[in-house]
């Protein structure tokens, strides 16, 4: 009886997470990925693992775009320690690099990694990596991260979550919203807020240990922030008009925000601390889409000041606006990458809307996707994907692009649309 | 002539009878020349509250074919892309509602929407300054501006899911609630 009510339980988790859960189609990786071989991790532990250690890793890796998995069919011998490695197993099969380890359940759970050059013959790297059993998963993506920079040079992303907002469409009456928080691979969504009245905007603490959003569910729009730990949640603004846009400050103490309870829209700085609010932009036209450049100094946000939207950088020092954007009619809702150098935001050409980046250097834009309906652009934390929003039929969907074009990949919903990603910062515990 | 003053109208043709009744022991003549007096005052009174009453009846009549012409316009108010410009056809709909409105007490509250082309928060401003628009025509034709709740939904909550010029018009609206 207790295991037949369990199972229930079981089913009825499964079929409310599987509104929200997403799946991952390889579109385009690069031309010459490296081959490498992620072995079946060894277990010791009772009864069986409770995840595929090599399989989340492998799935990481491919969705990079810049490695070729090697089969487990294939493979000659499937060793767990540096004993029972033979390199010529692996140069027989063309596997550059082979990843090796072990699974430990103890009072927490730990996995020993290793990581060999077949060409080098030599073990290139190894690690531990150790945490509640539950985060098993998060764990493996660790492994992840410390296999990808350690070949590519550039810090993972793969230990990170997606804040995204998913949505049941309903012709006879209102959509139904939920707010979703995923594994950075879609997997474990966990539904934040749900209901009939729309949800907008989701953003992130730099600390990835809290989330901004917009809810109107009090008929009206207002800005709240929810703690993910504690589930604690809490009414930031409710005021005459628009309550949109919340960005967090880099130090985590100012959240910046659009109100239009002055007449039109335009950008405020809310002091998390004292409450304080303080007027930024003043002017007739709308100004909206705040957003902080990573050293905490400026702003860019959307204004169609001059006739069109277009992006403009507010510097806090010396209360100056400058226009950044000038090729186009349209350019909006820019997202900065950490190196404050790449930006990210909606491009309009011949009547289509596109997810290009700007180089702050070079002031050259590149856009990077074909597609025609492309929004809510997201950089991963490492600075390399952009994760948007695009439309498939009637749905929308996920979709990412690495910032130099080469590797694409959707991210479709099993059910119903899914919108406004929003990729955590590396959290910091 | 409101209904209280007809009240009093009345009750003090009563007083006055009483009183006449009170002086039954003086001059009769004179007795039936003021009761003769108060049943023409009670006449009046009569045809001046069915006259009232008419005039009221009318009044109603003509809120309810204001109110039916407004119901007939409909309750949503189209617009054209990249714009807040009520169109003639959305002016001689909200003329339609405002003339209703200026009939009675109600409160509306006016929820833009956009198509889903461009980004969500600028979307949600474009929804604003729709919204804004009908209560500003409103506001000019007379209409109180506390009567009037305006929000934005953006291009959230679409009447049709599809993409292309066929569903997006249909998006790009103002609804009256």
């Amino acid at each position: 009886m207790l295991i037949r009510r369990a199972s229930l339980l079981a089913l009825l988790f499964f079929a409310s997470s599987l509104h929200a859960e997403l799946q991952i189609e390889i579109n385009q990786g690069l031309d010459n990925p490296t081959p490498i071989a992620v072995v079946p991790f060894g277990w010791q532990g009772l009864g069986a693992a409770p995840e595929d250690v090599a399989q989340i890793i492998d799935s990481d890796l491919v969705r990079s775009g810049q490695f070729a998995p090697v089969s487990r069919r294939d493979m000659l011998s499937y060793p767990t320690r540096e004993t029972d490695m033979y390199f010529r197993d692996w140069r027989a099969i063309s596997a550059e690099y082979v990843l090796i380890g072990q699974v430990t359940l103890g009072t927490q759970i730990r996995i020993d990694f290793q990581l060999f050059d077949t060409t080098r013959q030599m073990a290139i790297d190894s690690g531990t990596v150790t945490g509640p059993v539950t985060e098993l998963r998060m764990l493996s993506h660790r492994v992840s991260d410390a296999v990808y920079e350690r070949l590519t040079g550039i810090s993972g992303a793969f230990a990170t979550r997606l804040l995204y907002v998913s949505v049941t469409r309903n012709p006879d009456a209102k959509d139904f919203y939920r707010l979703t928080l995923a594994d950075s691979d879609g997997q474990r969504p966990i539904v934040l807020l749900e209901g009939r009245d729309p949800i907008l905007s989701p953003s992130w603490s730099p600390d990835g240990q809290e989330v901004a959003y917009v809810s109107f569910e009090t008929s009206r729009p207002a800005i709240y922030r929810q703690n993910l730990r504690t589930g604690a949640r809490e009414q930031l603004t409710n005021f005459q008009g628009l309550n949109n846009s919340p960005a967090w400050s880099p130090d985590g103490n100012t959240m910046a925000l659009v109100l239009s309870k002055d007449g039109n829209p335009d950008i405020y700085l809310l002091n998390l601390t004292s409450r304080a609010l303080t007027r930024l932009t003043r002017h007739f036209s709308i100004d909206t889409e705040p957003t902080w450049m990573p050293d905490g100094k400026s702003l860019l946000f959307t204004s169609d000041r001059g006739g069109r939207p277009q992006i403009y950088r507010y510097d806090l020092r010396t209360k100056k606006i400058e226009r950044i954007t000038f090729e186009g009619t349209f350019n909006a809702r820019a997202r900065v990458a950490q190196d404050g150098r790449n930006v990210a935001l909606v491009h309009q050409r011949d009547g289509r809307y596109h997810i290009a980046v700007l180089d702050l250097v070079t002031d050259r834009l590149t856009v990077l996707t074909e597609t025609s309906l492309d929004e809510s652009p997201s950089i991963a934390p490492n600075g390399s994907i952009v994760l948007y929003a695009t439309k498939r039929g009637q749905d929308s969907i996920l979709a990412a692009v690495a910032v130099d074009g080469g590797v694409r990949f959707s991210l479709p919903a099993r059910e119903g649309s899914v919108q406004e990603p929003a990729w955590s910062p590396y959290e910091t515990p | 002539m409101t209904k209280s003053t007809l009240y009093a109208k009345w009750i003090s043709l009563v007083f006055a009878a009483f009183f006449l009744a009170a002086c039954s022991g003086n001059d009769t003549k004179e007795a039936a020349a003021a009761a003769a007096a108060a049943a023409a005052a009670e006449e009046q009174a009569a045809q001046e509250a069915a006259a009232e009453e008419a005039e009221q009846q009318a009044q109603v009549k003509a809120q309810e074919g204001r109110e039916a012409a407004a119901a007939d316009v409909g309750t949503v108010f189209y617009f054209e892309f990249d714009s807040s410009s009520l169109t003639e056809d959305a002016r001689a709909q909200v003329d339609a509602h405002i003339q209703a409105l200026l009939g009675n007490n109600d409160s509306v509250r006016l929820e833009g929407h956009t198509d889903e082309r461009g980004t969500r928060e600028y979307n949600l401003a474009l929804g604003e300054r729709r919204a804004n628009a009908v209560r500003d025509y409103m506001v000019a034709n007379g209409l109180p501006s506390y009567r009037i709740e305006t929000i934005s939904y953006g291009e959230e909550n679409p009447v049709a899911y599809g993409s292309g010029e066929s569903n997006w018009q249909q998006n790009r609206r103002v609804e009256l609630k």
